[in-house]
C-alpha cells in the first residue's frame, strides 16, 4: 500500500520534473531553438488548464448525481472554440495589438484606460477566483485523505494538510509565475510545463476510463447495458440548467483570467486558433468520454454514501490497482497545480498592475521622473498578491466547511467571472459602449452574484437564515434565491438569469445615456475595427515630453539593457544620431505599449502621462473618431498642407538668405570698388598736384595738361558722389518732380543723342517711330535719365560683334511699355534678381560705373509711378520700362 | 467597334463586380465557419425536446443520449477541423501570393 510519505515524495518529484521542463523550455526559447514550443499543439494543450481538478474529480461526481449534465461544462467551451471566427480571433488580435496583460487590462484599455474599471474587474476576478482556488485545495486534500485512510501510520490531519497544500501551491506559483516581469513576453517555460500537465491528466483519466470499461465492465456493449441499468440510466436533465450551464461555461471560458492568460496573452500566433478550434474540443471530448462509465461503475461498486467526487481515485483503489490510483492522483494533482499556477499568475498581474501600481504611482505624484526600481516593486507586489490570493482560497475553504460538492463551487466561480461578459462583448463589437455603462453593468452583476449566490452558498452564518427565507427586513420580493417573488427556479439558473440580464440592461442603458471621453472613443474604434487598422491612433502629442525622463523611467521598468536597446532602435528609426529619440507621438505610443506589457495599459498610460503631461486627445481627434477614413484623410490633408506651407516658407527663407549673402558680398565688393574709384582719381590728383608743386621748370603747356587731368579726375569724383547722393535722395523720397508734357519720341530722341555722344563704340538702335507718339506727362528729365542709363548700358555691355538695341513701345492696358532689348548674351539668370540692387554689377571684370545706374533707374521709376524690370527669355539683355499714359495720369 | 469590344474593354478597365472563383469559395467557407456554432447550439439544444419520463412515456436511455451527444460533438470537431485546414491552405496561398507580388 502506498503510504503518505511515498505520495508526498511522488508529488515533490513531479514538481521537480515540472520545474525541469519549464527551465529547459525557457533555455531553448532563449537559444532560439525549439520551434515546437510555439506550435499550435502546445497552444492547444495549454488551453486545457480549463480542465481543473474540478473537472478531473468533480465531473464524475456531477455525472453520478445528475447524469449527463456535466457535459454542458465542456459543450460551452466547444461552442466558443468552433465560433472562433466570430469572437476569439478578434479577441486575440486586440490582445496582441494592444499588448494586453490581463482581462482587467483589456477592459480598462477598451474603456479609455480607466483604472477604476480595471480595479472592479480585478476585484471581481479575485473574488471569483477564490472559490475556485478553494476547490483545488479541497480536491487535493480529499485525494490525500483517500490515501491517508488506507495508511495506518495515522499522521494525517485534514486541517493542517489543507494549510500545507495551500502554502506549497503558493510557493510553487510564486517560483513559477513571477520569474520574469514582462507578462507579455511569452512564458514558454510555464506554458510548456502546463502542456505537459495537460497530457498527464488526460492520460490518467483515459487510463482510469479504459480500466473501468474494459477491465471491470468487460467492453463497450456490457458497459452501455450497465449504464442503462444504473440509477442515472435515463435521460433526465433540467432544461434550465442544461442551457444555463452551457451558456455559463461558454462565458466563463472567455472571461476567466487564467483562460485569458493562456488564450490571449500567451498566444504566439493567431494561426494557432485554427488548430485549437478543433483540437481543444477534441481534448474536451476525450476528457469527458469515460466520465459516465466511471460514475456508473463507482455507483455500482462503492458502498452507499461514499463521495462520488472521488470515484476516479477510489474505484481503482477498491480493485487493488494502486498504481492506477497513483496515476490518477497525479492527474488530479496536475490539474490543480496547473490551474493554480496560471490563475495566480493572471490574478497577481492584475492586482499588481491595477491596484498596487496605481497606489504606488499616486504616492510618487509630483515628481516628474519615477524614483526607485519599479521592477522590484512590481515583482514583490505580484508575489505578495499570490500569497494573499492563496490565503483567500484557504479562508474560503474553511468558511464553506469544505463540504459542498466540487461542481457547485466551480459554478459559483463561473457565475462570478462571467459578469465581465457584457462589458467584454460590448467592448469588442459595439463602439457605443462606454466606461460608465461597463462600470454600472459590472457593479449590478457583481452585487447580484454576491447577494444571490456567493453569500447563500458560503453558509456558516455569513448570511442569516432569516434573510434567506424571508428576504432582508422581511421584504419577501428581495429573497436572495427568489428575486421579485419568482420562486422555484434552480438557484444557479436564478442567479445567472437575473445577474446577467440586469447586468446587460444596465450596461446598455448607461452606455446609451452617457458620453464617452475622447480617449475612450479612440480605443473603442481601435477595438471594434481592429481588423481594419491594427496600428494604434496617436494618443500623445510629444515635443513636450522629456526623453531623458522617459528613459530613466523605462529603465526602471524594463531593465537597463532592454530600455537602452529600445530607445536606440527608436532613435535610429527617427534617423537621429543620438541615443535618445525625439518624443514624437508615434514613439510615445510604442513606448507606452512596451511599458504596458510590464505594468498594464492604465498604469503605463498614467506613467507616460506623468512625464509627458496629460493626454492629448483634442477636438480634432474627437471629430476624427466620428469617421476613421475621414480622420486619416483629414490628418494627411493637414499634414500635406502644413508641409507644403513649410517647404514654401523654407524656399522663401532660402531665397532671402541667398539674396542677403549676395548683397553682403556685393556691398563688400562695392566698398572695394568705391575705395578704388575714389582712390584712382585721388592718386592721380595727388601725383599731378605734387608734380606741379615740386617741379620748377614746367612749361605752361604741361601745367595746363596736368591741371586738366586733375580737373577731369575731380569731375569723376564729383560724378560718383553725385550718383550716390542722387540715389540716397531718391530712396529717402525727398525728390521733387518737375512734371512736363511731351511725347515718348521726343524723350527717346534726346536720350539717345546724349547717351551716344562722344563714344567711339558703335551701337545700332532700331526703333518703330510710329508707336512712339504716345503723350507723356511726367518728369521728362528723370525719365530721360533712365533711358540714357539703359542705352549706355547696352552700349557698354552688349557683347555682340555688331551690337543692336531694339527699342519698342506699346500701349498695354493704359500703360506705356517700352522694351529695350539688345542682341548680346544677356544677364545670367542668377544675376537677374540682383541687377536693380545698389552696387550690383554684372561680372566684376567688366569695366564701368559703381553699379548704381540701374538702382537709380528703379528708384526713379517708382517715383514716376511706373516700374522697370528685367525681361527674361529674350535674345539678349532686355529691360522693360512701364509708366502710366498721360491722360490716365491727368485723370487721376 | 462592336458592342462586344466595348464589353471586353469595360471588364478590362473596371474592377470586376464578382470575385474570382477562389476568393468566392473562400468567402463562402468563412460564412459556413461562422454558421457552425449555430448548428452546434441547435444540436446541443435538441435533447431538451426528448421525453424525460415525466409525462408517462418511456425516457430515452442514457446510452443513446451519450451516443447522440458524443456523435454530434465529434461531428462538430470534424467539421471544424476541415475548416481549420482549408483556412490554413488559403492563408498559405495568400502569403505566397503577396510574396510574389512583393518581389
Amino acid at each position: 500500500m502506498a503510504t503518505l510519505n511515498v505520495l508526498i515524495l511522488v508529488c515533490l518529484g513531479y514538481v521537480v520534473l515540472l520545474f525541469g521542463v519549464a527551465f529547459a523550455a525557457d533555455r531553448m526559447a532563449v537559444a532560439g531553438r525549439g520551434k515546437w514550443l510555439r506550435s499550435p499543439l502546445i497552444y492547444t494543450l495549454s488551453l486545457s488548464i480549463y480542465c481543473t481538478a474540478w473537472t478531473f474529480y468533480g465531473a464524475v461526481g456531477n455525472a453520478a448525481r445528475s447524469g449527463l449534465e456535466f457535459v454542458t461544462i465542456y459543450l460551452g467551451p466547444t461552442l466558443v472554440m468552433i465560433s472562433w471566427w466570430w469572437g476569439l480571433r478578434k479577441l486575440v488580435r486586440v490582445g496582441r495589438s494592444q499588448r494586453v496583460t490581463s482581462i482587467a487590462d483589456l477592459i480598462s484599455s477598451r474603456y479609455g484606460k480607466s483604472n477604476t474599471l480595471a480595479i472592479c474587474v480585478t476585484i471581481l476576478a479575485v473574488l471569483g477566483g477564490t472559490p475556485y482556488i478553494a476547490l483545488q485545495l479541497q480536491s487535493i486534500t480529499l485525494s490525500f485523505s483517500i490515501f491517508a485512510e488506507a495508511d495506518s501510520s495515522g499522521l494525517y490531519r485534514e486541517g493542517s494538510s489543507v494549510f500545507w497544500v495551500a502554502a506549497g501551491l503558493a510557493v510553487f506559483a510564486i517560483l513559477f509565475g513571477t520569474r520574469n516581469l514582462d507578462v507579455n513576453e511569452r512564458h514558454h517555460g510555464v506554458v510548456t510545463a502546463i502542456a505537459l500537465e495537460s497530457v498527464v491528466k488526460l492520460f490518467a483519466l483515459l487510463a482510469v476510463g479504459i480500466f473501468v470499461v474494459w477491465g471491470i465492465a468487460g467492453g463497450v456493449g456490457p458497459m452501455m447495458d450497465r449504464i442503462d441499468a444504473s440509477e442515472i440510466g435515463q435521460w433526465n436533465v433540467d432544461a434550465g440548467r442544461w442551457t444555463t450551464i452551457t451558456f455559463l461555461s461558454a462565458a466563463a471560458f472567455v472571461c476567466l483570467p487564467r483562460m485569458f492568460q493562456v488564450m490571449v496573452v500567451e498566444n504566439d500566433d493567431e494561426g494557432h486558433l485554427r488548430t485549437a478550434a478543433w483540437a481543444f474540443p477534441l481534448y474536451l471530448l476525450l476528457m469527458s468520454l469515460f466520465v459516465v462509465p466511471i460514475a456508473v461503475i463507482g455507483l455500482d461498486l462503492m458502498p452507499e454514501g461514499s463521495n462520488p467526487d472521488l470515484f476516479v481515485l477510489t474505484v481503482p483503489l477498491s480493485q487493488g490497482n494502486e498504481w492506477l490510483a497513483m496515476l490518477s492522483f497525479i492527474g488530479g494533482f496536475s490539474s490543480a497545480t496547473s490551474m493554480v499556477i496560471v490563475t495566480a499568475m493572471a490574478l497577481s498581474t492584475m492586482v499588481s498592475n491595477h491596484v498596487v501600481m496605481p497606489i504606488w504611482l499616486s504616492t510618487q505624484e509630483g515628481s516628474g521622473s519615477v524614483s526607485g526600481d519599479v521592477r522590484n516593486i512590481v515583482l514583490m507586489a505580484r508575489r505578495v498578491s499570490i500569497a494573499v490570493i492563496m490565503g483567500l482560497g484557504y479562508f474560503y475553504f474553511h468558511l464553506s466547511g469544505g463540504g459542498a460538492a466540487l461542481a457547485s463551487i466551480g459554478l459559483v466561480a463561473f457565475a462570478g467571472i462571467s459578469q465581465i461578459l457584457p462589458a467584454l462583448v460590448g467592448g469588442l463589437f459595439w463602439r457605443g459602449a462606454t466606461r460608465t455603462g461597463a462600470l454600472i453593468g459590472l457593479s449590478v452583476g457583481f452585487f447580484l452574484w454576491i447577494y444571490t449566490l456567493l453569500l447563500p452558498g458560503m453558509g456558516g452564518g455569513v448570511m442569516p437564515a432569516s434573510v434567506l427565507e424571508n428576504g432582508p427586513f422581511g421584504w419577501g420580493w428581495l429573497r436572495p434565491q427568489a428575486l421579485f417573488g419568482i420562486d422555484g427556479i434552480d438557484p444557479m439558473v436564478h442567479t445567472i438569469m437575473w445577474s446577467l440580464s440586469l447586468n446587460t440592461i444596465a450596461f446598455c442603458v448607461a452606455s446609451l445615456l452617457s458620453f464617452p471621453s475622447p480617449l475612450e472613443r479612440l480605443q473603442g474604434a481601435q477595438f471594434v475595427n481592429v481588423f481594419d487598422h491594427s496600428v494604434a491612433p496617436q494618443g500623445w502629442t510629444g515635443s513636450v515630453g522629456q526623453s531623458e525622463d522617459l528613459m530613466i523611467m523605462t529603465q526602471r521598468i524594463l531593465g537597463t539593457i532592454p530600455a537602452q536597446v529600445f530607445f536606440q532602435a527608436e532613435a535610429l528609426k527617427q534617423g537621429g544620431r543620438g541615443r535618445l529619440p525625439e518624443p514624437t507621438p508615434g514613439f510615445l505610443v510604442r513606448l507606452e505599449r512596451e511599458l504596458s506589457g510590464s505594468v498594464g495599459a492604465a498604469t503605463a498610460h498614467a506613467m507616460v502621462g506623468q512625464i509627458v503631461g496629460g493626454s492629448s486627445v483634442s477636438v480634432e481627434d474627437l471629430l476624427a473618431v466620428a469617421d476613421e477614413s475621414a480622420q486619416l484623410l483629414e490628418y494627411s490633408g493637414q499634414m500635406e498642407a502644413k508641409s507644403a506651407e513649410l517647404s514654401r516658407t523654407a524656399r522663401q527663407l532660402r531665397e532671402a538668405n541667398e539674396k542677403l549673402t549676395q548683397i553682403s558680398m556685393q556691398k563688400d565688393a562695392f566698398l572695394g570698388q568705391v575705395s578704388h574709384e575714389l582712390r584712382t582719381p585721388m592718386t592721380s590728383i595727388r601725383a599731378f598736384s605734387e608734380i606741379m608743386r615740386d617741379t620748377e621748370e614746367l612749361s605752361a603747356e604741361e601745367k595746363t595738361r596736368y591741371a586738366a587731368i586733375i580737373h577731369d579726375e575731380a569731375l569723376r569724383l564729383t560724378r560718383l558722389l553725385d550718383d550716390l547722393l542722387d540715389l540716397s535722395v531718391l530712396e529717402s523720397g525727398q525728390v521733387s518732380l518737375n512734371l512736363g508734357d511731351s511725347t515718348l519720341r521726343t524723350v527717346l530722341d534726346r536720350a539717345i543723342s546724349t547717351a551716344l555722344a562722344g563714344t567711339d563704340r558703335k551701337l545700332e538702335i532700331r526703333r518703330s517711330l510710329t508707336s512712339e507718339r504716345m503723350p507723356l506727362q511726367t518728369d521728362l528729365d528723370r525719365l530721360g535719365q533712365v533711358f540714357i542709363n539703359l542705352i549706355s548700358n547696352a552700349q557698354k555691355y552688349c557683347d555682340a560683334p555688331d551690337p543692336i538695341l531694339t527699342i519698342s513701345a506699346h500701349d498695354v492696358g493704359g500703360q506705356v511699355v517700352i522694351d529695350f532689348i539688345d542682341n548680346g548674351s544677356g544677364i545670367p539668370p542668377e544675376a537677374q534678381s540682383m541687377v536693380f540692387e545698389k552696387f550690383a554689377r554684372v561680372g566684376f571684370d567688366k569695366a564701368g560705373g559703381a553699379g548704381l545706374g540701374l538702382a537709380i533707374c528703379r528708384e526713379i521709376m517708382q517715383r514716376l509711378g511706373g516700374e522697370i524690370s528685367y525681361l527674361p527669355g529674350q535674345a539678349g539683355a532686355a529691360f522693360r520700362v512701364s509708366l502710366p499714359l498721360a491722360h490716365k495720369q491727368a485723370a487721376q | 467597334m462592336t458592342s462586344e469590344d466595348n464589353a471586353r474593354q469595360s471588364t478590362a478597365t473596371r474592377p470586376s463586380l464578382f470575385l474570382e472563383r477562389q476568393s468566392y469559395r473562400r468567402r463562402r467557407l468563412s460564412d459556413a465557419a461562422r454558421l457552425l456554432p449555430f448548428l452546434g447550439a441547435a444540436l446541443i439544444g435538441l435533447p431538451l425536446l426528448w421525453p424525460d419520463g415525466s409525462a408517462g412515456e418511456d425516457a430515452v436511455p442514457l446510452s443513446s443520449a451519450i451516443l447522440y451527444i458524443f456523435g454530434c460533438w465529434g461531428a462538430l470537431i470534424l467539421i471544424s477541423m476541415f475548416f481549420g485546414f482549408v483556412a490554413k491552405r488559403f492563408a498559405a496561398r495568400e502569403d505566397t501570393e503577396t510574396d510574389e507580388w512583393r518581389h
